[in-house]
């Protein structure tokens, strides 16, 4: 037996006792050293050789991630530890830290009870670092702090020995204001992470070595000694005394709390069911011998076993062969391979117990974010909330008429597998639109369509997706239905932000129907609605309410469902641009119907409805909405003119430019529709010099100036003409 | 169709029908355009509605518009007719032989004692209404017969049945319970009412659901507290059971 087969035989002994246990997760910034990290723990812990380990990147298995030396999919690996003379299983899941596959990081989250923040030791807190932050507290995932890179910060940066404790000490207090404010309290004391209590190591991922307060006092290797070995250029020594798997995961299971703590935590947070039903217990105690609740975070598309749902089990035991309710489907599936993931490879094993990340394959309807259970009625995990929302779609088809329905089949998988890629399929047409987080991610998408699942594919260049609002609260407008003989009376207002932001942090459900209308009515009359309006929500849909503020008109009651399906074409396409609305309240003030029921159905309302909305945002004045990013550029000085320059073609907006040692910050805002084609850009206009990230930073109103190109220009794109239609057309 | 009808029709310069509100019986399109002589332009219901093809023909001109059956009646054409006074059009009216009338006439029930009509909608996504239902209750619980019109997509060429009719009374009845469809209800079931080939059937609700009664249009009739006269006539035109000659043609009150 080789030394990974005896690990995993191992691995799976330690599984059934969670008090040995740790789930953690590496997230950082983009090239902050996650996936090198990742790599040499296996590699220490005996899963991979130690030589290839950082160079390898062995959890980047994905061809296009190797090719492009960054993490896209939230990879997964169990590997053994032993610590004071006890074997550990850590199972560890390594995310991307590119700002486009953000939902991989949040999902992976739900399946973690710990998380190793890499804080470059040069570049310091940065976008996504915060992000990650948030993400991991938002599900009581317990933070550790790994400083990497610090052999820069002493060969290239040259600083002191006093200036590299003060940039440590810097880290640490942002990190630190962080957990602070975004926790409750005791927790968000406790969390606090300290170089004293060794919640704060040291290190280089890439070099291979790490201290923290603990291995100091065990190794003799303190900060002297460190800054020492790396002037001398001697960090194999280091690597040698002061290895990173040994300091890290001695410090994981030293500060992560093992399933047994860390659900109790977590538990009333993720789930909101009754914690004294069985289920609720079994979770609460991480029990092995409840029912079976498992939270699936991620699809895995494997060449032979087809789709493989990994995810946290929190109680009971998965076995193969027995059969489990995906939440929502009316069947229960049977479980195929129950597995063990180590890097690409999966291990068949028979069951596995409560507490830990496993693969199970043959739940079809499973998709990343089901619960998953062997009792039917189990109330679902909370849902995995994601900030951002997509802001590019690209439109593709299949090159080959036979391949037609083979592509709406990836498609399906692709939605499945990816939940921040959004799917829209048209099987009139066989344009297909595939919406995602920036230009990047619908490139590794559409790749991946034509290289992993066969299928070629032809596709257009990238599209920003816009959005539409209106200005202000509109007067009452009067939709009629063909016939004429109903109407409705609608007027229309942006939505309260307060309320907009509680949908987008999942704070406010609007997905399905709204089970207790009376807690909805309270909990937006807490957000600032009126009293009258909050009562009167009928539906969602995205984030725009429908309210009936009517009372006591007959026959309104049969007639509300189709005013709602109006109300969802017309938030699905809007009135200026046929793109999504986005905030909008709409209320439906009067109505006056026909008295036989044959006269006002699904032909006269729908329409008359969304006629009236659409009516009544011409009136309120319709603004087109566009998406933000965020870029930060770190260059030399030398080339800082040409970076701006760059910014500024693209109606950027320089927010800040500081100097950090011999580099240049450069903070700025651009629309995303500008942004296409930026990266060859910036690299040809600094000659490479210029690092760069970008986030996303929501929707803005597109300058007034410019609105009515941009609508001419995107209703021509589809096919319509130019000019939107004016209220009086929709008075007809 | 009556003289001044066909009279009026010789004289227009345009004329155009519509048949989604109902459908002609016995005859074609082809029939009606060689009876007047003329050709008659077929419109869809959003040419009528939403389009001012009429009206626009209109302005100058003498134009004939005909449904099957009644123009007002179980029609939304009002809105039309009120569209040309707008634009100073002068408008007559030459009225049909209408459902509301033939059906009650056929079965030998009197007029006088009808209700608010309703229709029943063929399903569709997002629309079940309960308004029929309520609407023959009341009609029921003061002692009045419905005339329950069956929805029609012409255009979809789907015309709802009275079995099909009768199947979506007992759902309603399950989905609302307010006792108004039991086993010992009495309906009725007219199809192709004023034709030659006109068939009426009255019966219980298990019978009406086997009935067949051949092509379309059908329409039904819930009756209310039955005059002895009426009681009568549905035995002798509509096939109805005998015993409702003792139980309803007494005057006795409807049951609730």
């Amino acid at each position: 037996m080789g030394r990974k087969e005896d690990n995993i035989a191992r691995a799976q002994a330690i599984s059934k006792n969670p008090e040995f246990i740790r789930n953690i997760g590496t997230a950082a910034h983009i090239d902050h050293g996650k996936t090198t990290l990742s790599d040499n723990l296996i590699a220490g812990a005996g899963m991979m050789s130690e030589d290839l380990a950082g160079k390898q990147l062995m959890l980047d298995f994905d061809e296009q991630e190797q090719a492009r030396g960054i993490t896209i999919n939230a990879a997964n690996a169990s590997m053994v530890h032993k610590y004071n003379g006890n074997e550990y299983l850590i199972n560890l899941i390594d995310t991307p830290g590119h700002v486009d596959f953000g939902g991989d990081v949040t999902r992976a989250m739900r399946a973690l009870d710990g998380c190793i923040i890499l804080v470059c030791a040069v570049e310091g807190i940065m976008p996504q670092t915060e992000t990650v932050i948030r993400q991991a507290l938002k599900e009581r995932v317990r933070p550790v702090l790994f400083i990497n890179k610090v052999d820069r910060l002493i060969n290239e940066l040259k600083v002191s020995p006093e200036e590299m404790q003060k940039k440590f000490v810097t880290i640490i207090t942002e990190v630190n204001r962080r957990i602070i404010s975004q926790l409750p309290e005791p927790l968000n004391k406790e969390w606090q992470v300290k170089a004293e209590d060794g919640t704060v190591a040291f290190g280089s991922a890439f070099h291979n070595w790490a201290v923290n307060v603990p291995s100091m006092k065990r190794t003799g290797i303190n900060f002297a000694k460190v800054y020492e070995y790396c002037k001398n250029n001697d960090q194999k020594t280091l690597a040698k005394k002061a290895p990173v798997h040994e300091v890290l995961l001695n410090m994981v299971i030293e500060h992560v709390p093992n399933p047994l703590e860390a659900q109790k935590i977590r538990i009333p947070v993720i789930w909101k069911g009754d914690k004294e039903s069985e289920v609720g217990k079994a979770m609460l105690t991480c029990d092995a011998k409840g029912p079976v609740a498992l939270m699936v975070t991620k699809i895995i598309v494997d060449p032979h076993a087809g789709e493989v749902a990994v995810g946290r089990l929190f109680s009971g035991t998965v076995t193969r062969g027995m059969e489990l309710w995906v939440s929502g489907m009316p069947n229960p599936q049977r479980t195929q391979t129950i597995a063990l993931s180590v890097g690409a490879d999966r291990i068949p094993i028979d069951h596995m117990e409560a507490g830990n990340i496993v693969a199970v394959a043959g739940l079809k309807d499973a998709m990343a974010g089901s619960t998953v259970s062997s009792d039917k009625n189990m109330e679902a995990f909370e849902k995995i909330s994601h900030y951002t929302e997509p802001v590019v779609t690209v439109a593709i088809e299949a090159k080959h008429m036979k391949d037609l329905p083979k592509l709406v089949d990836v498609l399906r998988t692709v939605a499945k597998a990816d939940p921040s890629i959004q799917v829209e399929i048209n099987n009139e047409t066989g344009e297909h639109l595939l919406s995602g987080m920036g230009e990047l991610h619908l490139e590794i998408t559409t790749y991946r369509i034509v290289n992993d699942h066969k299928v070629e594919i032809k596709s257009s260049p990238p599209i920003v997706v816009y959005r539409e609002n209106v200005k202000g609260r509109s007067p009452v407008f009067e939709g009629k239905s063909p016939n004429k003989h109903n109407r409705f009376f609608v007027e229309v207002s942006p939505l309260e932000q307060s309320v907009v932001d509680a949908i987008k942090s999942n704070e406010i459900q609007v997905e399905g129907k709204i089970k207790d209308a009376k807690e909805l009515a309270k909990k937006l009359q807490d957000l600032g609605m009126d009293r009258d309006e909050a009562r009167g929500v009928v539906t969602f849909k995205d984030n725009n309410v429908f309210i009936d503020a009517t009372k006591g008109i007959q026959y309104l009651n049969e007639t509300l469902e189709l005013c709602k399906q109006g109300f969802e074409e017309a938030m699905n396409l809007g009135p200026l641009a046929q793109e999504k609305v986005m905030g909008l309240k709409v209320k439906l003030v009067d109505a006056k119907l026909h008295e036989d029921s044959i006269h006002r159905g699904p032909a006269q309302v729908i329409p008359a409805f969304r006629s009236a909305v659409y009516g009544a945002m011409c009136l309120g004045q319709r603004i087109l909405m566009e998406p933000l990013t965020k870029i930060y550029i770190n260059c030399p000085e030398a080339v800082m003119g040409d970076a701006l320059r760059e910014l500024q073609q693209r109606r950027g907006l320089i927010e800040d430019i500081h100097q950090e040692g011999e580099a240049t910050i450069i903070a700025a805002k651009a629309p995303v529709a500008e942004m296409f084609g930026f990266a060859s850009a910036i690299r040809g206009a600094t000659q490479g010099r210029a690092l760069w990230s970008t986030e996303n930073s929501g929707f803005v109103p597109v300058p007034s100036e410019i609105q009515t190109k941009v609508v001419a220009e995107i209703r021509t794109r589809k096919g319509l003409k130019p000019e939107p239609y004016d209220a009086a057309y929709y008075s007809g | 169709m009556s003289v001044r009808a066909l009279t009026t029709l010789r004289n227009c310069d345009e004329i155009y029908a519509e048949y989604y509100t109902s459908k002609l019986n016995d005859a074609s399109h082809k029939d009606v355009e060689a009876f007047i002589g003329k050709k008659v332009t077929v419109l869809k219901r959003g040419d009528v509605e939403e389009k001012d093809i009429i009206i626009k023909a209109a302005r100058d001109r003498r134009v004939a518009f005909i449904t099957a059956g009644d123009p007002m009646s179980a029609t939304t054409h009002l809105d039309l007719r009120l569209r040309a006074v707008d634009e100073g059009i002068s408008t007559d009216l030459i009225n049909g032989v209408s459902i509301f009338t033939a059906c009650a006439a056929a079965l030998g029930l009197q007029p006088y004692k009808f209700g608010r009509t309703v229709t029943i909608p063929l399903p569709e996504q997002g629309f079940l209404p309960s308004s029929p239902y309520e609407n023959i209750l009341e009609n029921y619980s003061r002692g009045l017969h419905t005339l329950i019109l069956l929805d029609i997509k012409a255009e979809e060429n789907r015309y709802m049945t009275a079995p099909m009719a009768m199947r979506w009374l007992l759902d309603a009845e399950k989905r609302i319970g307010s006792g108004l469809v039991k086993d010992d209800s009495l309906f009725c079931a007219a199809a192709r009412v004023g034709s030659p080939k006109q068939a009426l059937f009255a019966g219980y609700p298990d019978e009406i659901l086997t009935v067949d009664l051949g092509p379309p249009l059908h329409c039904m009739v819930m009756p209310g507290r039955l005059h002895f006269m009426e009681a009568r006539g549905l035995v002798a035109f509509a096939n109805a059971p005998r015993e409702i000659l003792d139980e309803r043609g007494s005057g006795s009150e409807p049951k609730q």
